[in-house]
């Protein structure tokens, strides 16, 4: 069986974010970058299929600079078997259409037997790339997955809905699953495979050797949202603070 | 402008993301009309025409049969932009349509502002502006953002609409939410536990912190996902919804999701180290602290009450 793990770098979420120099993106400069939340469970799930049943191939691709190896290398040593890195120094600011077409470009004559994507990226959350790599490859795609398994022709996966009801599912493959949060439990990786991932294959391609769609959007303006003033921020000495919340809880609650 | 609203039916039951659809169309003005799967037996409260495929025959889910059901739909009305909620329902269906329409799609729509659509990014810490450059264009929208100005009211002219029903997926029904072992719900306290308490162990400091309240410990998802705590005390759009007297949000970021489950609360305190965290939104209070220092301190405090 083979399999395709499509993983994205993201910056760490508690970074403090700066406006790029155009004003359409965050600037990349002096960020902590870190793997997709979403895409460690596809990883995870990926190589949990190899360990089901051997003779599973996997391959991660990601998409952008050159810095986007570190996070692949992790994959790598969770388990992954080889890298495809897509070399694009503007990847960040591509949206879910070029990024699907990439990969779909890469994807459509390996016959891959399935595809893992995170469900949403933790930068720009559109939830689509997934999607649309199935549309344009002509495969089932089973969206918001948190529980996954597979007897090596048919996959069954529950969705989960709004409110945490599942919807069960079954499909044969190639298909393509999206990875929702608490889908497994990703592992980390252990010093020696860390040190065997370095043997692993990691190739790069330039991205124009396999974009073919165009953007149907313009970013018009990138921004911090206007601060609510609903919150009394309090900072300083912690005794301080604890004294003062019980003030305010004592004052404005009627539970103490 | 011409607006088709997707609307959202399951197991016989009108979501409410339905309404929330029909005023944001509202809110852009223009004619608009209905396409759903879904029964006759519950007719969505609208006063227009009503596309109605029948969930019986072509599956409540489907994503296939409902995508070729609303292209259908699509080219008898050829409306300018296609408005799904950003749910498991539209987030799954959208991208299939909207490839198929060749059109831009802006997901999880929060705003109009000059025509544009503004969207969240960063886990919400800052938004995008963004502007379509196709003919039609397919928007999903984010649970609350548009909300209902009064009840909805109406009866829809039903137009049917029927479809292949075969696909390569296939539904097997649907699994209930785990039963609820604690019923948050009924706690005047919850104090919440988020990923920022950074190991299971520290759930103790968070249920000290709950009992010295007389109330309840709850927690964010990845809280749950790690398996630092149970399922059943989960609060947000897959967990539970709570409205206490007071909600203590302890390494809480304030996700969409999560605030879904709790902005009902009377009053909200939130512990953060991040003063830029979104929680600061629509907390009362912002405490900008290590929780691991905090914590120990004010439940020590409250406990010499
Ligand atoms: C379809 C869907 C459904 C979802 N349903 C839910 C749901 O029902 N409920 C839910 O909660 N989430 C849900 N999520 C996940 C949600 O998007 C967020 O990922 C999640 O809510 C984040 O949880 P968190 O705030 O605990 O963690 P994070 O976002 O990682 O935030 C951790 C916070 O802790 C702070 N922090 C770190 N260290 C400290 C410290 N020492 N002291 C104080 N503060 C500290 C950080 O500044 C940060 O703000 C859902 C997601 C999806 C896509
Ligand atoms: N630059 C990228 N490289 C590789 N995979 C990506 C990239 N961007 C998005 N993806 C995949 O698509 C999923 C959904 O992303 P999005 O549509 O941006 O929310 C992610 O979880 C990844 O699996």
């Amino acid at each position: 069986m083979k399999a395709l793990v499509c993983i994205k770098q993201v910056p760490d979420m508690e970074s403090k974010f700066k406006i790029n120099a155009s004003g359409t993106w965050y600037d990349e400069n002096n960020l902590a970058w870190r793997m997709n939340e979403y895409d460690e469970y596809a990883v995870e799930q990926a190589v949990q299929l190899r360990e089901q049943f051997g003779d599973v191939d996997v391959t991660v691709l990601c998409i952008g600079p050159d810095r986007v190896k570190e996070t692949m290398k992790k994959a790598l040593a969770m388990g992954a078997d080889r890298g495809l890195h897509v070399r694009d120094d503007l990847g960040g600011e591509k949206g879910p259409l070029e990024i699907a077409s990439i990969i779909a470009e890469f994807a459509k004559d390996k016959g891959f037997d399935l595809i893992f994507t995170g469900m949403q990226s933790q930068d720009r959350g559109s939830a689509q790339v997934g999607v649309l790599v199935a549309e344009m490859l002509g495969l089932p795609s089973v969206t918001t997955v948190v529980d996954f398994s597979c007897d090596g022709t048919t996959v069954s996966a529950k969705r989960e809905l709004e409110g945490g009801v599942r919807a069960v599912v079954r499909v044969a493959t190639p298909a393509l699953v999206t990875c929702q949060l608490g889908m497994n439990t990703p592992r980390y990786p252990t010093l020696p495979n860390i040190m065997k991932a370095k043997k692993k294959e990691l190739l790069s391609v330039e991205v124009q050797e396999l974009l073919t769609a165009e953007s149907l959007l313009t970013t018009e303006q990138f921004y911090f949202p206007e601060k609510n003033v609903g919150a009394l921020v309090l900072e300083g000495a912690t005794a301080e603070l604890a004294e003062t919340l019980i003030g305010i809880l004592k004052e404005k609650t009627t539970v103490i | 402008m011409k607006i088709m609203i997707v609307g959202e039916c399951r197991n016989g039951q009108i979501l409410d993301a339905t309404y929330e659809n029909v005023a944001f169309a509202e809110k852009l003005g223009g004619d608009s009309f209905m396409f759903m799967v879904g029964t006759q037996a519950a007719l969505p409260k609208y006063e227009g025409k009503l596309y109605l495929a029948d969930a019986g025959e072509c599956g409540e889910f489907n994503p296939e049969a409902h995508k070729q059901l609303i292209l259908k739909t699509v080219s008898i009305e050829q409306p300018d932009l296609v408005v799904f909620s950003h749910s498991s329902y539209g987030w799954d269906l959208a991208p299939r349509v909207a490839l198929a329409l060749k059109a831009a799609q802006l997901s999880e729509v929060v705003d109009i502002k000059e025509g544009a659509y503004v969207v969240p990014a960063c886990n919400a810490k800052l938004r995008r502006r963004l502007r379509p450059k196709s003919a039609i264009t397919v928007v999903t929208l984010q649970a609350g953002a548009f909300s209902p100005a009064s009840e909805p009211t109406g009866q829809p002219a039903i137009e049917p609409v029927s479809c292949d029903p075969s696909g390569a997926i296939e539904f097997c029904g649907y699994e209930a939410a785990e039963a609820a072992g604690v019923d948050l719900a009924k706690a005047d306290v919850i104090v919440s536990a988020g990923r920022g308490i950074g190991k299971a162990e520290n759930m103790e400091m968070i249920g000290g912190l709950a009992r010295a309240l007389g109330g309840e410990f709850a927690a964010s998802r990845p809280v749950v996902d790690a398996g630092w705590t149970e399922h059943n005390r989960q609060v947000g759009s897959t967990g539970q919804s709570v409205s206490p007297k007071l909600y203590l949000a302890c390494g809480i970021s304030g996700s969409v999701q999560h605030m879904a489950g709790m902005k009902k609360s009377e009053f909200v305190v939130a512990i953060n180290t991040d003063r830029d965290a979104p929680i600061g939104e629509i907390a009362d209070v912002l405490i900008v602290a290590d929780l691991k220092e905090f914590i120990p301190i004010l439940t020590e405090k409250l406990r010499a009450l």
